[in-house]
């Protein structure tokens, strides 16, 4: 690990000061940026310590449904937010799904959010990675593309984005609240990751020194609590970042879908969205043909990006799982493995 | 720069100097206080030999820098028996042979005691197993680990309503 220098400001605006200067990175609970740091992946030369900003740990209820969640709530924190997880299921399965205990006990909201990508060549430093040093090429291509995107990349990079939380959030209309030198800002979460590009090392719209002050769900997407699934696929039971995975949350009446909402992880450089494919959903009926076709849908622009074309029909399979699985309904209390396809599922899903 | 920087470990207060703020709270208690019974398996997230309690909460101490950790209770290991009497969950470990080499069990007992607490997991050993996840053990003594967890549970509770009654 490199030397640093260890700020720790009082306020957001002393925090915004301090990470403005170049060579700046902000410090939150640590568990992506240390590991980073010990790999020389990352060098800052400052850390500005935010995990005792005072303000930014709590959660707010709005009388709406929705709410303002603290970039600094930690992730076990929120997940286990009774009130929190009745209104947005999937999302608290995702964070439960992710990582494991110890260090959803450290990991805070925001830096779940800028987490860096998995991608085993960025994290070498012996291999050339345009993401690290903008230019020197990526030596992904036609290495070991096994996990690599399959939606979105980009000749320069073909990485994707490690966060669970972020599929849900995506799907459910987040929005990110930013402080910087000029002042407040909202960006959808939608709109906040950059795709890669010629510049994979912008990853998002944050500009030098900004910090996120909080997630904000709004109260309509609480609708969808009776039918909203998170589900990943991994080497392992758990304990392992997704290969792909899926959240999938529908308004059912009648057995006629109202609305629906959809969005991939681990196909792309961020959390995938797929709008074509919730449109095709309102107005029909639930059930496999409705499923699979919103899958086409999602995935009709997937291409492999190397030696990783199964991706494609994976997430296709599992968008339709998590459709069926949503359809059935959220499960009363939390699967004792969240988000896994070999966890009991309630009602029987034989056709995927 | 030099930190100064004040932690309670196990109970007893300490300030200790901090040339470098580089310093991991695992490499903080392996080698400035001699406690080396958290351990460094991977260095870097991947297996929870290094969990510890902060604050009532298991998190890997090889993640946590020391410095942003200023004013934190910490509990390892080396804190849990009292005396030669040792904590239902070390206790329950030996009865069930939750360890073959032992370099896993102090982070295992560790996350142990924080699970429980937790008190998410119920008597469902595959909650009990999703709840230990973080902790990896090379010599497989995982039937065992579950064992225990779930028995000094048991007894934990059992403990409780000796008390209330
Ligand atoms: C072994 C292992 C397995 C994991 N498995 C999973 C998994 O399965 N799924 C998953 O989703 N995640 C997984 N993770 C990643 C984990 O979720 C992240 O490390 C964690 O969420 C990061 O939060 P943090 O508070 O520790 O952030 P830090 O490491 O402190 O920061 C991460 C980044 O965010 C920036 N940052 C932090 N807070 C702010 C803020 N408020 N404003 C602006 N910038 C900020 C930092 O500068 C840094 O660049 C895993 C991690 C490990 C080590
Ligand atoms: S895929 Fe992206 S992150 Fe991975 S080596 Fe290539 S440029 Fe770097
Ligand atoms: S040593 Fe900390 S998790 Fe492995
Ligand atoms: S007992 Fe040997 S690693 Fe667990």
């Amino acid at each position: 690990m490199n030397r640093f220098d260890y700020i720790r400001p009082a306020t957001v605006s002393e925090a915004v000061a301090a990470a403005s200067v170049p060579g700046s990175a902000y410090l939150a609970a640590g568990t992506n940026l240390i590991d980073l740091m010990k790999g020389g992946v990352v060098r800052p030369e400052r850390l500005v310590d935010v995990s005792h900003l005072p303000g930014l740990d709590g959660i707010e209820h709005f009388p709406d449904g929705g709410l303002r969640i603290g970039a600094l709530v930690r992730n076990a924190d929120l997940a286990h937010d009774a009130d929190f997880a009745a209104r947005f299921p999937a999302v608290a399965e995702a964070l439960l799904s992710g990582a494991s205990p110890q260090l959803r006990n450290a990991a805070t909201v925001g830096g779940n959010l800028l987490q860096r990508t998995r991608c085993a060549y960025f994290y070498d430093v012996a291999s050339a990675c345009n993401k690290r040093t903008p230019g020197a090429g990526c030596d992904a291509r036609g290495g070991q593309t096994r996990l690599q995107a399959v939606l979105g990349w980009s000749e320069a990079c073909i990485a994707t984005h490690p966060s669970d939380f972020c599929v849900p959030l995506v799907a459910l209309d987040a929005i990110v609240e930013i402080e910087g030198r000029s002042g407040r800002r909202d960006v959808p979460l939608e709109s906040f990751y950059r795709l890669p590009g010629d510049t994979p090392e912008r990853e998002s719209v944050l500009e030098a020194g900004e910090l996120i002050l909080a997630v904000r769900l709004p109260g309509t997407a609480a609708a969808f609590a009776g039918h909203a699934r998170y589900l990943k696929v991994r080497d392992r039971t758990s304990y392992a970042f997704a290969i792909v995975s899926a959240a999938a949350a529908l308004q059912i009446e009648s057995g006629r879908i109202l609305q629906a909402r959809l969005a991939l992880g681990g196909v792309a450089l961020k959390p995938w969205r797929t709008r074509a494919a919730e449109d095709s959903m309102a107005g029909e009926i639930t059930g496999p043909d409705t499923f699979r076709r919103a899958a086409d849908i999602a995935l009709a622009d997937a291409q492999p990006s190397g030696d990783n074309a199964f991706k494609i029909e994976l997430a296709r399979r599992i968008v339709v799982r998590a459709l069926s699985q949503a359809a059935v309904g959220t499960p009363k209390r939390m699967p004792a493995l969240p988000a896994s396809p070999f966890a009991a599922v309630s009602g029987a899903i034989t056709y995927v | 720069m030099s930190f100064s920087t004040t932690l309670t470990v196990n109970g007893v207060s300490r300030t200790l100097a901090l040339d470098d703020p580089r310093v991991t709270l695992l490499d903080l208690l392996r080698e400035r206080l001699d406690l080396t019974g958290s351990k460094k398996g991977c260095d870097r997230g991947q297996c929870g030999a290094c969990t510890v309690l902060v604050d009532g909460r298991r998190i890997n101490s090889c993640l946590a820098l020391a410095i942003s950790h200023d004013g934190a209770d910490i509990l390892t290991i080396e804190g849990v028996a009292h005396g030669e009497q040792l904590h239902p969950v070390q206790a329950a470990f030996i009865a069930h042979d939750g360890l073959q080499c032992g370099f896993c069990t102090p982070g295992q007992i560790m996350s142990a005691i924080g699970l429980i607490q937790e008190g998410q997991t119920g008597h469902d050993p595959e909650r009990v197993r999703e709840g230990m996840s973080g902790n990896l053990c090379r010599c497989g003594a995982y039937s065992g680990i579950t064992a225990a967890v779930l028995e000094a549970q048991l007894s934990f509770e059992e403990t409780e309503r000796k008390q209330v009654a």
